[in-house]
């Protein structure tokens, strides 16, 4: 009996989550989402998501076969990197740009940085800002919504809201007459695979706090910054300003907030820093958004304070108990 | 569970386990334990120093004789459990894992009490006569550290103590041996919490429970009423049951980083701990037995039972009727804190609060993964340390780096390793490094 007796050092109990569990988590909060897509945009969707979620298992496993590492695709989180990839292209992206986009976010983003955990910018972020600024073109032809169509030919071209809106404000000096926010709601604009539907994205946030795979503090500062800038805007100016709930259903502000931003690797360790941080996102989203030449701005905010990081944690270390009077 | 009767106080951070495991003996009264055929009694049962052994070989001992005695302020004298002959003084499986010098007992059956155990009159005594009582029987903090009570009852004259509380949180999962103590044996509490009282100086107590052990609550309410002893109802919230989130809770008083209690006026004390004074005081029984809860799933009949010092821990698995598979890990203390023991040969000490038996479907194998800055073990640090600088300042050998993010201040709840999706070693990390920067420094 002696001889099976583990000896191993405290706490013997555990919470049985798993990185894996917590990867898998994220991945079932994106299905509302991907059903939302295939009835929006049909096949060409499909073929997006698979595409990238393919490529990106595939080129972590040949890395980790390269390198001589143990294989760490069961840890879902190429998977996961793969479906947020594909969540943030045209639903018409050719399947040769997923391909690039897995190369960008794996190898380059993820792997060259020390692999999981070690990442400084989120990887499917890092692979969007490449692909769009090396084929602005594709990745910015923007499909209406067709129902269940079996090729992107099918979709009929459409511009986002967020380029309408600059469209408009080119042409007229003001922002277009009316905007139908139920249908962007819902789902009904053009725009990236997975950022159109916002009630289909919330759903999957709903089980992500009830999972305790996200906290609050990254979503709501996010939000919060970005709906007070945008509404501060509105109210000086209606008519070059769009309204904040514009601005909240439409682009990839939902996306961001609660998949992107909230990414453990790339966002702070502690409650105050995570406020600091959606803060800086929300901010910066909505300068880029109304100042910027790009029409949307979620990701490169959302990267730009994954480079502060590392600066925010630093000033936000947690006060140890018992030293605050000592500070004081 | 969550009982909403109470307006509950807590502390920040901390966690909830799912299950706290208490079912298995939260309903069972204290049983008492028969005599064992051997007693194993180390000599180091207390922090502080190890006891001087003043018996040998072949020595005839009677029941609450003093075996070995003190080693200085902060030591303690060790008393036979029973009456009995020596047959060795030897190294044996200590509970808290290593080898320790124990004095080995074999009983004769009559259980003989010493003669010359006497008790005094509190009321006519003076403090300093309680307090020699109280050393004199072997008294230490029965929550686990095993901390001598008389050095914690004589702080010095700078230190004004205005706050006496008592510890029956209980925050372990498993242990229920606080509990059954506080509902069975409430009066020789509240007896021993009025000499505590006494020799401190206050006229208020106050009793701090988490609401999980509703009926020790009520009782105690009830019977504390007109004795100056008051129940505070805690949220579950581990580990509310160590002394610096125990006092933040009841009194939002925050004990200085590397401070004691007494440094913002407060004693705390164990519920068990202040029993025992009770029996020193008034009777001069010194400290051989106290009570054990003996749980786990793969235990045939888990119970709580009144053990005496020395009992080894295979002779109260017996007494629970045996195991129902093969144990896997053996515990001394609860799961959170207490250490993995190899074997059940180690004995009951003055610090044991339990014995617990994990089979295979408590253990999982486990593989480490990258640190994936969920930022869990953060938000859980009831010291508001963040664990993942310290394991990685320690990993690379900084131990500067490890003491400036102030690992000296952990107390080894283990929080932050529960919660860990990635498994990382992280408690065992910041002793290596708390380990590392006491090596620097001497």
């Amino acid at each position: 009996m002696e001889n099976q007796i583990i000896l191993s050092p405290s706490p013997h109990l555990e919470s049985g989550e798993s990185t894996q569990r917590v990867m898998l988590d994220v991945i079932i909060a994106m299905v509302p989402a991907c059903i939302a897509t295939v009835f929006f945009f049909g096949m060409p969707a499909v073929i997006v998501m698979a595409a990238c979620t393919i490529f990106c298992v595939a080129a972590e496993w040949a890395c980790n076969k390269i390198m001589k590492q143990p294989t760490t695709i069961c840890d879902y989180s190429a998977a996961l990197t793969g479906l947020l990839l594909a969540f943030n292209l045209p639903p018409s992206a050719p399947i040769w740009m997923c391909f690039v986009g897995a190369i960008f976010a794996i190898p380059m983003a993820k792997v060259i940085f020390g692999g999981l955990g070690y990442n400084t910018f989120n990887p499917a972020l890092v692979a969007r800002t490449a692909l769009l600024i090396s084929f602005p073109a594709q990745m910015t032809d923007w499909r209406a919504p067709g129902g269940f169509v079996t090729s992107a030919a099918d979709l009929k071209s459409m511009a986002t809201p967020l380029g309408e809106l600059g469209t408009s404000l080119m042409l007229t000096g003001k922002i277009p007459e009316s905007f139908d926010l139920a249908a962007y709601f819902l789902g009904n604009q053009a725009g990236c695979v997975g950022a159109a539907s916002s009630l289909a994205l919330l759903l999957g946030a709903v089980y992500m706090f009830y999972r305790k795979v996200i906290t609050w503090e990254t979503p709501v500062s996010f939000i919060g910054a970005a709906m007070v800038l945008s509404g501060l805007l509105w109210m000086i100016n209606p008519e070059t300003n769009a309204n904040p709930i514009f601005h909240l259903f439409t682009g990839g502000m939902i996306l961001g907030a609660f998949f992107m931003a909230t990414d453990m690797v790339t966002s702070p360790l502690s409650s105050k820093g995570m406020l600091i941080f959606g803060a800086g996102c929300g901010i910066l989203t909505i300068l880029i958004r109304v100042y910027a030449s790009f029409p949307e701005g979620v990701a490169f905010a959302i990267l730009l304070m994954n480079s502060a990081v590392p600066i925010i944690d630093r000033y936000t270390k947690p006060t140890v108990f018992g030293t605050s009077a000592q500070k004081a | 569970m969550e009982s909403t009767k109470y307006d509950a106080k807590s502390f920040k951070g901390g966690l909830h386990p799912p299950d706290d495991f208490k079912h298995f003996t939260d309903k069972k009264a204290i049983e008492v334990c028969p005599l064992p055929e051997e007693l194993i009694i180390p000599l180091s049962q207390h922090i502080g120093a190890p006891a001087k052994c003043l018996v040998k070989k072949g020595d005839e001992v009677k029941k609450g004789q003093v075996i070995a005695e003190p080693a200085g302020f902060v030591s303690l004298p060790i008393h036979a459990s029973t009456s009995g002959t020596v047959k060795a003084v030897e190294m044996r499986l200590h509970p808290y894992g290593t080898d320790s010098m124990c004095v080995v007992i074999e009983p004769d059956g009559n259980d003989e009490w010493v003669d010359g155990l006497e008790g005094i009159d509190p009321e006519k005594a003076t403090i300093d006569e309680i307090k020699a009582k109280i050393s004199g029987a072997g008294v230490c903090g029965m929550g686990g550290a095993a901390f001598p009570t008389h050095v914690k009852l004589s702080p010095p004259d700078d230190k004004k103590i205005d706050k006496f509380l008592l510890n029956g949180v209980e925050c372990e999962p498993f242990l229920t041996a606080d509990h059954r103590l506080m509902l069975e044996q409430t009066d020789r509490m509240m007896d021993g919490i009025q000499l505590v009282k006494k020799v401190l100086g206050v006229d208020e107590a106050c009793i701090g429970i988490e609401v999980n052990k509703p009926d020790a609550i009520d009782k105690c309410t009830e019977v504390g009423k007109s004795q100056g002893v008051k129940v505070t109802p805690l949220k579950l919230q581990y580990p509310q049951g160590c002394e610096k989130r125990l006092i933040d809770a009841e009194t939002g008083r925050e004990v200085p980083s590397g401070g004691l209690p007494m440094d913002v006026g407060v004693v705390v004390q164990n519920v068990g701990t202040v029993a025992a004074v009770s029996d020193a005081v008034r009777e001069g029984k010194p400290f051989i037995e106290r009570v054990v809860t003996i749980s786990g799933a793969i235990v045939k009949e888990p119970k709580n039972l009144l053990v005496r010092i020395g009992t080894p821990m295979s002779f109260l698995i017996e007494q629970c009727g045996g195991l129902t598979e093969e144990a896997v890990k053996i515990i001394h203390g609860g799961p959170m804190m207490g250490n993995a023991l190899p074997s059940l040969d180690a004995p009951v000490c003055r610090g044991t609060s339990g014995v617990l038996l994990f089979g295979k479907d408590m253990v999982r194998e486990t593989k480490i993964g990258p640190c994936i800055r969920c930022g869990r073990c953060v938000s859980v640090c009831p010291v508001r340390l963040m664990p993942t600088t310290i394991y990685s300042a320690i990993s690379y050998n900084e131990v500067e780096a490890a003491e400036e993010a102030c690992a000296n201040d952990c107390v080894e709840c283990g929080c932050c390793g529960f919660v860990c999706p990635s498994n990382i070693p992280l408690v065992q990390a910041i002793r290596q490094a708390k380990n590392a920067i006491w090596a620097a420094k001497s």
